[in-house]
């Protein structure tokens, strides 16, 4: 029944007790340090740091497997492409070749492609765990009050928090219309073709969409007559001020962010390579 | 008090999009701190009225205005809504969609919000304003964990943030159970009394609203004012039920015993009413025979017998639930919100599997068969209809069970025509669903189930948001379809639907059947009906004020007697036809 998928979890601790504004920097620098480096001592002490994170903030793999399982896939097509289309990458970015398996062409098996592509998917690792936590612990409309101090335009900011909210509305409606539709005999088991599948999930898609846009009409409404959008400025209800913690973890994803940037610049290259 | 804060003179106006307009030569005053009651039916203007009240129209409604409307001494045309909005508060009919928030302190802030008011001050106020509708312990609630009458509260003390001087209500009793209506009315009457605002109600659940003391009723029909006198003089007039509004119930009693109803009397409050020598005229009528209708009632159909049942451990949902319905049987599913009615309802159509105990249909077990064998014989017809609807046109929206099932066209073609004949639907065939009413896309969902010829149909609150004339329309039907031989359950917080329509009431309360009587003889049982917010009617007060013995044989004998009528109206109806 209960099928909130990537919604605030509500939970006492430290992780939680952050500011969503804190937590938002750290993600983007979190980001920046993944995407510019390819350290592999980088990034595997970031993978770590983010495993304990997880543990400390109490999210249950359960809660995010579905999303997990997703991405994990995208990152196995990913890494396969890698391969199809560049087998020959991690020789030409670490210069030398260590074949492991002698294939036709090009496409033998290096351990510089094995390599690479194992760095690849450690930036991945290094960031998912951020990328989530950061959803599953920010109340979306904390979310919105930090993407605000950020700079973000407010009525933007806004938008994104009100999706964030009604994803569970909708959820709810789609499983009753779901069950209004099974009732009156719409199969939605697996038992059935493509195709009718297709057309028979169209029985719940446009009920949901109507009743959706009806909801919208409602609260745009209902804001406006509240005035949302009045004032160029806005303050927060739920916005809440930096405290000892959200400075100790801006500070540390800082540090760590100069660290890797200092590794990259004394190599010249942003690739740790132990083949030489 | 004389001041006057809204002022309508010859004004009209018609929305962008239609064809006429849907308000004509509105002469309209409203002064500080009046209780005023805006009634019609269905599409009579009298919501457009509430959007030209809290300036809607014109700022997001476009559409031609003639005449003038001046809020607060000032022009319309000047007005926008964040100025307006100050002033007048509006609380929306939906306490769902309009609950913007994600707690509850953060819903009544969201105004404030916007005025970028300081935190700490902030915060002062929504304290300030949650105490006055008595939510200061939930400020931290979702809006998932609160009834619907606390989302109603909430929404309250979001617009009593503001120093508003006008308080508008949208239908405010739509969507709640008798109990919290009765508590949203008198929360209203207590925030009135205690800041001296003006209120504004849009109803048309007449005799609840009066129940907290109105000082004048406006009546719209066709988008004109028809009537706009204090209640005591209105209500003598029967413009009410001329316009399909329904006049409170113990006036219709009184009537029918023959006692006129002049102002002197004072009809808009029961409890304030002079009945003197009412009782004798009212016993005389009681005494005068009604022909009792017989409802013959076949085999048992469905069988309920202990049914558990839990989503999460240690909280169960549904506790040893037996009970048996025979064809033919009109039922009444009540009890307030969360009881567990629509837990039931799934379990019967089998989108739930209980448990332990067992459901029987047509006397086999049906524990085996899937959703889909089980809807040949259960019908399940949502409360919203565009949660159901999903084809363009009103034959395929019909035809689409059938088409599901895999039938020959020809038969598809024969059967949606006789369901579309029953609802009353068949000119519009060819119709598209958008072109209808909320009432008859109702009736469209009823006839897609209908057409797959079920034996006993599940109705989730047949007559929500529906005026008078719409909801004697839907239940005449429904009545209609009974003495088929169609068995109906009706999940409902309407108390007069359960006392007309229906024979027996199922009433659940924390998940258990706490009992199954009828109707007439449930409300008089004030231990029951309290544990259910259900409400008594009227009909016992007014029973219990003239003295009578035995207040549930009155209220039955009134309801036989309307039933007696009501055929009596449809013979004749025949007849001229």
């Amino acid at each position: 029944m209960r099928m909130h998928m990537l919604s605030y979890i509500d939970r006492a601790t430290p992780i939680h007790q952050m500011t969503g504004a804190a937590k938002l920097i750290c993600f983007i620098l979190w980001s920046v340090i993944a995407m510019t480096t390819f350290d592999t001592r980088v990034l595997v002490f970031m993978l770590i740091t983010g495993v304990i994170i997880f543990w400390v903030a109490k999210v249950r793999l359960s809660e995010i497997s579905f999303v997990l399982s997703f991405i994990l896939v995208f990152l196995l097509l990913n890494n396969l492409g890698i391969y199809i289309f560049a087998p020959r990458q991690g020789t030409t970015i670490y210069g030398t070749t260590h074949i492991l398996v002698h294939l036709p062409g090009i496409f033998s098996l290096t351990c510089e492609q094995l390599f690479y592509q194992l760095n690849v998917s450690l930036k991945y690792f290094a960031v998912i765990p951020f990328a989530l936590l950061f959803i599953v612990t920010t109340q979306p409309s904390e979310f919105a009050a930090s993407l605000n101090r950020i700079g973000v335009s407010y009525r933007i900011a806004y938008a994104v928090s009100i999706t964030l909210r009604y994803i569970p509305d909708v959820q709810r409606s789609y499983h009753e219309i779901a069950q209004a539709q099974q009732a009156r005999g719409v199969d939605l088991s697996g038992k059935q073709k493509f195709g009718r599948r297709i057309r028979r999930a169209s029985a719940i898609v446009i009920p949901l969409i109507i009743s959706t846009l009806d909801r919208i009409e409602v609260v745009s409404n209902a804001m406006e007559l509240r005035r949302f959008g009045k004032k160029k400025k806005r303050t927060w209800y739920h916005g809440r001020p930096f405290t000892r913690i959200d400075y100790l973890a801006v500070l540390f994803a800082g540090l760590l962010l100069i660290l890797s940037l200092w590794l990259t610049l004394q190599r010249g290259s942003r690739y740790y390579n132990p083949f030489i | 008090m004389n001041k006057k804060v809204i002022s309508f003179k010859q004004f009209s106006f018609k929305y962008r999009s239609q064809e006429s307009p849907s308000l004509y030569d509105i002469n309209l005053a409203i002064n500080q701190g009046e209780r005023i009651l805006i009634t019609g039916p269905s599409g009579s203007g009298k919501s457009t009225l509430g959007r030209c009240i809290n300036g809607l129209i014109p700022n997001t409604f476009k559409g031609e205005i003639k005449g003038t409307l001046e809020r607060m001494g000032g022009d319309a045309g000047d007005q926008r809504i964040p100025a307006l909005s100050k002033k007048v508060g509006t609380v929306l009919q939906d306490t769902d969609a309009q609950f913007i928030g994600l707690t509850v302190g953060e819903d009544i802030a969201f105004a404030l919000e916007n005025d970028a008011v300081p935190q700490v001050e902030m915060k002062k106020t929504v304290a300030q304003a949650a105490k006055q509708v008595g939510m200061e312990l939930f400020l931290d609630q979702s809006p998932h964990d609160l009834s619907g009458g606390q989302k109603q509260r909430v929404s309250m003390a979001g617009v009593l943030v503001d120093p508003v001087s006008i308080l508008l209500f949208d239908e405010p009793l739509a969507n709640l159970d008798p109990a919290s209506g009765k508590a949203t009315m008198h929360l209203i009457d207590r925030i009135q009394k205690e800041t001296g605002v003006t209120v504004v109600i849009i109803e048309h659940r007449v005799e609840d609203v009066l129940a907290i003391g109105i000082d004048r009723i406006v009546l719209v029909a066709d988008g004109k004012i028809v009537a706009d006198a204090p209640p005591d003089q209105l209500l003598c007039s029967g413009v009410l039920e001329a316009n399909g509004v329904r006049e409170p119930l113990y006036l219709t009693a009184l009537k029918r015993a023959g006692i006129p109803i002049v102002p002197e009397l004072h009809p808009e409050s029961l409890d304030h009413m002079r009945l003197d020598g009412a009782g004798a005229a009212l016993l005389a009528w009681t005494h005068a025979a009604v022909s009792e209708k017989e409802h013959p009632l076949g085999q048992p159909i469905l069988n309920v017998s202990h049914v558990n049942f839990h989503y999460e451990p240690d909280r169960p949902i549904l506790e040893d639930v037996r009970f048996s319905v025979r064809k033919g049987e009109r039922i009444a599913l009540v009890g307030k919100n969360g009881a567990g009615k629509s837990t039931l309802t799934k379990l019967i159509c089998g989108l739930e599997h209980p448990d332990s105990g067992t459901i029987y249909i047509g006397g086999g077990d049906i524990s085996t068969q899937t959703i889909k064998e089980r809807s040949e014989h259960i019908g399940l017809v949502m409360q919203n209809p565009n949660q159901m609807i999903s084809q363009n046109m009103i034959f395929d929206e019909v035809a689409f069970g059938m088409r599901l099932r895999g039938s020959a066209e020809e038969e598809i073609k024969r059967r949606v025509y006789e369901s579309l004949k029953i609802c009353g639907l068949y000119p519009y065939r060819n119709w598209p669903v958008s072109a209808l009413s909320f009432g008859q896309k109702k009736r469209v969902t009823i006839a897609s189930i209908l057409v797959l010829d079920p034996d006993l149909l599940i109705l989730d609150e047949p007559t929500a948001g529906q005026d008078y004339r719409h909801y004697t329309e839907i239940m005449r039907f429904l009545e209609s379809l009974s003495e088929k031989g169609m068995t109906l359950i009706m999940i409902t917080h309407d108390m007069h639907l359960m006392l007309e329509y229906t024979e027996r009431a199922l009433v659940m309360a924390d998940g258990r059947l706490i009992a199954d009587q009828p109707p007439a003889e449930l409300l008089s049982d004030a231990d029951i009906a309290s544990r259910a917010n259900l409400k008594t009617t009227s009909l016992y007060h007014l029973a219990e004020r003239v003295g009578f013995s035995s207040p549930p044989t009155f209220v039955k004998h009134f309801i036989q007697s309307e039933q007696g009528r009501r055929s009596c109206d449809e013979n004749a109806h025949a007849q001229l036809h």
